[in-house]
């Protein structure tokens, strides 16, 4: 039980990280494979916030959020907007590119070592139930990342901001004549994509660890729960994470020596039946 | 009715200039003038076999991947462990690996078929990052980080031994690349490279045309992963090294790197992007890796947003404008 516990728990900090690139990649089909950068900014930002500068924890995630927020709005005006109508392949070369960069300025800023980072009190330490350990921590996880689902698909689905992120995504020109500001809700929907990166990575310090390196070492996981989940699809990306999170924990207690074999293996083989994705929009 | 083209064009396509002989007279003058970065020398024919074979596929056919290491390595571990267990003969080497690696590549093409862009690029790195965990676990097997041990190679053709300059090494890396350019530049100008750029540029017309796109694709992927398989094998046996680092996804994303700065769709953009990327790695990374890193994203970054056609759009683009003023 326990063990499925830690799978869920990891399945939702992989959903918090990577429902930002389900954000950006599935619904305004951009292949953001700097996603993890931005993450890597929000575990940064929140590592030094608590460590260096003493701030709650609250505000220090909630300040790494908001640092990667801003930081989307300003590549996204600056760089990515030029890239919406580009192919495929031009928008990962780009993202290849700013990953190279944020990596090698990370190890500048900070150095190649994994980041000192410490929990407040109040969140280490476990409950103990009857045939059940639950970490504090990832109880709050799972919390966090199930109120999370939750909004955001209610954000897409029923308020206005959705409909007109939804209209422009699937037909900008319509959309603009519509009287849509088209730019300003991509701009949005790119700095929610982004914040929600931060997030993560803020939230995920504790578990994953966090060195310059970052970005490469977790693109894999977000990328297959987006390309498994279904594009733009909240419920997919949340069910195939929790699905990913248990497998992996599952593997690594029960079978160590095939690693994240399976991982990868499970991926082609959804891949190849689904293309679209398991809960694809048609 | 019998309609007349000229097909002169074409056929002039495939008729060697002057400035590619000037080209090929490059890494014979290196030899001379560089004795002292022999290995530095080899290592780039070899990287320039492997974006060559990245170049059948993405520049001309249109397919991306990001896990061409897989192919890579696999012929780096097939020529290694050969070497290791006394069939030592390179060109032996080159050839099983080829032939395996050309295996895995038919196999896989199959995979890569489906689906459109983002679906390609997720299965060819799924492929390779599981190739890498296999040969990570498979430590008994493969050496794992620490590498195979004991390669030793008998003398090519039982004339050339390798020694320790690295200039059988070179001449023997350079012959090979030499060898795949001239086939894939016969390849890429035949009726065959002009059906597969067809159905890079409109996949939907080229079946009423009646070319048959899919074995198009399945042909050229398999023929690529071969070249990808040779360049690992050369690797292996020109360093006499192998570790499960041939897997790693940098190896697949620099590739796709050096192509895209070189200019994809044109087999002397490949050639060029590593020579330029190569040599400037060599003197930036000496003075920090960390730096050359940065600079590197930038570069990329600049490339996708201003010069898509890379270094030899460049170098067209200089072309046509020294034509043009001259023409005044």
């Amino acid at each position: 039980m326990t063990i499925l516990f830690d799978g869920i728990a990891a399945g939702m900090l992989l959903f918090l990280i990577s429902v930002g690139l389900s954000v950006t990649l599935g619904l305004m089909n951009f292949v953001n494979l700097a996603h993890g950068a931005f993450a890597m900014l929000g575990g940064y930002v929140c590592a030094i916030l608590l460590g260096n500068l003493g701030v709650p924890f609250v505000f220090a995630v909630l300040g790494a959020a908001l640092a990667a927020a801003l930081l989307g709005v300003i590549m996204e005006r600056s760089l990515y907007c030029r890239l919406y109508g580009a192919s495929h392949l031009d928008q990962v070369l780009f993202c290849i590119g700013l990953v190279f960069m944020s990596i090698s300025t990370a190890h500048f800023l900070f150095g190649a070592q994994q980041q000192p980072f410490a929990l407040p009190d109040y969140l280490q330490g476990q409950l103990h139930l009857p045939g059940l350990d639950i970490g504090i921590y990832r109880l709050l996880l799972v919390v966090i990342g199930g109120s999370l689902a939750w909004a955001l698909q209610s954000m897409i689905t029923k308020t206005r901001f959705g409909a007109q992120l939804r209209a422009a995504v699937d037909n900008p020109r319509t959309a603009r004549g519509l009287g849509i500001p088209v730019d300003r809700v991509f701009t949005l929907a790119f700095a929610l994509g982004s914040g929600l990166a931060g997030l993560g990575g803020a939230l995920g310090v504790e578990l994953l660890g966090l060195d310059p390196s970052f970005p490469i070492k977790y693109l894999v996981y977000f990328l297959i729960v987006v390309a498994v989940g279904g594009s733009g699809n909240i419920k997919g990306s949340l069910i195939a994470s929790l699905l990913l999170g248990i497998f992996d924990i599952g593997g690594k207690y029960y079978m160590p020596q095939t690693g994240a074999f399976v991982i990868y293996a499970v991926m082609i083989v959804m891949l190849i039946v689904r293309p679209r994705g398991l809960f694809a929009r048609n | 009715m019998q309609t007349n083209i000229d097909l002169n064009p074409l056929r002039n396509l495939s008729r060697w200039t002057w400035p590619e002989y000037l080209f090929w007279l490059i890494p014979i003058a290196a030899y001379f003038v560089f004795p002292e970065n022999l290995s530095l020398l080899s290592q780039i024919s070899i990287t320039a076999i492997f974006v060559l074979s990245l170049d059948l596929i993405l520049g001309y056919s249109g397919i991306v991947s990001l896990g061409h290491a897989a192919f890579f390595g696999l012929g780096a571990y097939a020529a290694g462990m050969l070497a290791q267990h006394g069939w030592g003969d390179p060109l032996l080497g080159l050839a099983i690996s080829a032939l395996l690696s050309g295996a895995l590549g038919l196999a896989t093409s199959f995979l890569v078929l489906r689906g459109a862009d983002l679906t390609r690029l997720m299965v060819t790195l799924g492929v390779a990052m599981m190739l890498f965990e296999a040969a990570n676990k498979l430590s008994w097997l493969t050496g794992g980080l620490d590498g195979l041990q004991g390669i030793e190679l008998t003398p090519i053709l039982g004339q050339f031994s390798f020694d320790f300059m690295g200039k059988t090494a070179y001449w023997y890396s350079l012959v090979v690349l030499f060898i795949l350019f001239w086939l894939a530049r016969r390849l890429v100008n035949s009726p065959y490279g002009l059906s597969l750029k067809g159905i890079k540029l409109n996949v939907g017309r080229m079946p009423a045309l009646g070319a048959p796109v899919n074995r198009r694709l399945i042909g050229i992927y398999t023929l690529s992963a071969a070249y990808a398989g040779i360049a690992g094998a050369l690797l292996c046996q020109t360093t006499q090294f192998v570790s499960v680092d041939v897997f790693a996804f940098n190896r697949s994303a620099e590739i796709l790197l050096i192509l895209v700065l070189g200019g994809s769709g044109c087999l002397y953009g490949a050639v060029l992007g590593t020579i330029v990327f190569m040599t400037v790695h060599h003197f930036l990374s000496d003075l920090n890796p960390q730096y050359w890193q940065f600079w590197m994203g930038a570069a990329l970054i600049l490339t996708v947003l201003f010069a898509r056609d890379g270094l030899m759009g460049l170098l067209r683009g200089m072309a046509a404008k020294f034509v043009q003023t001259r023409g005044k």
